[in-house]
């Protein structure tokens, strides 16, 4: 199976970043048929398209925007390009290679809910969307597709970008509006939900960059051609990130649904004389896949969801059997202690010692009982907190643990890896 | 004693002006002292941004410590952001910053004497089909990486 190109048909050519070379290639079309159509219309056939949030939770899009209050309180819409789940590098290439695409499908969901005011929030690292995105909302204002009156339709609509400034917690939607607020990025409680109560109080529509980037192709054929692409309960296609030990890494789009060793087919396949081990088909917070669940996956919800993982962000990483399963999860420990905000206690303390214990581990100070421990420590972290950090941080463990159980008892006994020619690496603070 | 520049002055004022909430202009602020600090943001700096923009102190600083991007100590000309989150990991970043730190004789996040580099392990930057990857200061992403090419980089820069 190739790639279906929905979103990405044009990401190769360089003009496709400017105003006039996105227009040339049929970009903002799409707008102009959605300002004929009734908002309530197009909140509809975004129901009807089955579209999931690209981000990581899936929820569905038109659902959400459909839990806006009717109060006439001011809406906001917020879109999500804080990327920051490890092996996720999409919204970044959406961004940079097609930066109108996006303004487009935010207008058209910002007259969908009726919202006069939008922000971008792009991760602070990624310096060069920023860039490139400022640059193509000016030009966007220049030619009347943002401000007052766009294209004589009566609707007004403002956007800025907002660049945070290293969190990953502020990809997580109340997280994300805390910090645009000017605070520590800290989540909070739901319900409220942002729809209801979200940026200074009002309203909120948060969207990743893929989901309003998908919103064009959406309007432009309906939610039955959309719907041609995937599975029943995953519709359209996904941007997936590929990464770790395929040939070649990469950005793919495909029809959700796609079988995984298709994708990593599709990705220049295993390098050679190397062997598939174990794959992260979500971002890191999806738990692993071991070699056989692997090979009967295929790249939709619902299939990931029954194996005890999950589509995520759609950034999926290949590991092969040159890779150390605890060098592996020492990684990603070390990760979610660094990015734990500090606001809930199991997930402060959690963190800490997911990654004080695998850490031992690997110095070879590891006792036999530390796995069970590992394990316990994860299992009191899951499901008691504010926000979805600490399962995030659990879930590897738990299933990075029991299904490499014996990497890791090895790894104890012996004082370094079952992998031939994998060395003790330190992780920094 | 950092001070503002007047156009860095006037840049905060604009930010304060430019959001629904003056503390949405925190962020911005922030960045302007580390842009005119060689990169990092000096504590006197926070009450000067007090006063230009009618915040106390403790919630300046209180988004100031929060966020990994804003530097407490100087960094260098050159801060050298190393990604050893798990695609890079894979690639060999781990190695070759350990590399860069023992050729140029100092710990991870430890300034060189001759105050150029600072080297620095960072979480996933978001570059992971073209790992192995850093990032020096704020500039543009160095992409698909070797110990070779990374030292040919840094005697590359100016």
């Amino acid at each position: 199976m190739p790639e279906s190109k929905l979103l990405t048909e044009h990401y190769h050519k360089d003009e496709y970043r400017g105003l006039q070379g996105y227009k040339a290639n049929g970009g903002y079309q799409v707008i102009e048929k959605a300002f004929k159509m009734d908002p309530q219309k197009i909140i509809e056939e975004v129901l009807n398209s089955g579209l999931r949030g690209r981000g990581g939770a899936g929820f569905p899009t038109g659902r959400k925007w459909s839990f806006l209050p009717d109060n006439g309180e001011p809406r906001y819409l917020l879109c999500n390009a804080d990327e920051g789940e490890p092996c996720t590098f999409k919204d970044r290439m959406m961004m940079e290679r097609a930066p109108h695409q996006l303004i487009e499908g935010m207008v058209i969901s910002a007259f969908a809910i009726k919202s006069h005011k939008s922000y971008i929030y792009v991760r602070g690292e990624y310096t060069e969307s920023v860039e490139i995105l400022r640059e193509a909302i000016k030009e966007a204002y220049d030619a009347g597709y943002l401000g007052k009156n766009i294209l004589g339709s009566g609707f007004d609509h403002d956007m800025d970008v907002y660049a945070g400034a290293g969190a990953y917690i502020c990809g997580e939607e109340t997280g994300m509006i805390s910090s645009l607020e000017g605070k520590k990025g800290q989540p909070k409680l739901k319900p409220p939900f942002p729809a209801v109560k979200g940026y200074l109080g009002k309203p909120t529509i948060v969207n990743n960059v893929e989901t309003l980037a998908a919103v064009v192709p959406i309007i432009k054929d309906g939610a039955d051609a959309y719907k041609k692409f995937g599975t029943e309960k995953s519709t359209g296609t996904k941007l997936f990130s590929v990464s770790g030990d395929v040939q070649k890494p990469g950005n793919y789009e495909v029809p959700l649904g796609m079988p995984l060793r298709e994708l990593i087919e599709l990705a220049g396949g295993m390098k050679p004389s190397r062997t598939l081990k174990a794959v992260i088909p979500g971002g890191t917070s999806a738990p692993v896949l071991n070699k056989e669940e692997a090979e009967k996956a295929t790249m939709d919800y619902e299939c990931l969801a029954e194996m005890g993982s999950m589509l995520g962000s759609g950034a999926v990483t290949i590991i092969d059997d040159t890779r150390c399963m605890v060098d592996m999860l020492h990684v990603i420990t070390h990760f979610y202690h660094h990015e734990s905000c500090g606001q809930c206690t199991p997930c402060r303390e959690g963190t800490g010692w997911l990654n004080k214990i695998v850490n031992s581990i690997v110095e070879g100070r590891g006792r036999l009982q530390d796995i069970d421990t590992l394990c316990k420590v994860a299992d009191h972290m899951k499901g008691k907190t504010i926000c979805a950090l600490s399962d995030a941080a659990a879930l590897p463990v738990l299933s990075f643990v029991p299904k490499f159980r014996s990497e890791f008892e090895f790894y104890i006994r012996e004082g370094r890896s079952k992998v031939k020619g994998t060395r003790y690496a330190e992780m920094h603070a | 004693m950092f001070k503002l520049s007047p156009e860095g002055v006037e840049f905060v004022k604009s930010e304060v002006a430019r959001y629904e909430s003056k503390e949405s202009a925190i962020i911005p602020a922030l960045y302007r002292v580390q842009k005119e600090n060689d990169n990092w943001v000096p504590n006197e700096a926070i009450s000067e941004l007090s006063q230009i923009m009618d915040i106390p102190e403790a919630r300046i600083n209180e988004v100031f410590h929060f966020y990994t991007m804003f530097n407490k100590e100087p960094v260098g000309k050159y801060h050298v952001q190393v990604c050893t989150n798990v695609a890079c990991a894979m690639a060999g970043t781990r190695e070759i910053l350990k590399d860069l730190c023992d050729e140029h004789g100092v710990k991870v996040g430890e300034v060189t004497s001759d105050g150029r580099y600072c080297f620095q392990n960072v979480e996933c930057l978001g570059s992971c089909g073209t790992a192995p990857m850093l990032q020096i200061n704020q500039d543009k992403y160095n992409e698909n990486l070797d110990i070779e090419k990374t030292k040919q980089l840094l005697k590359d820069l100016p």
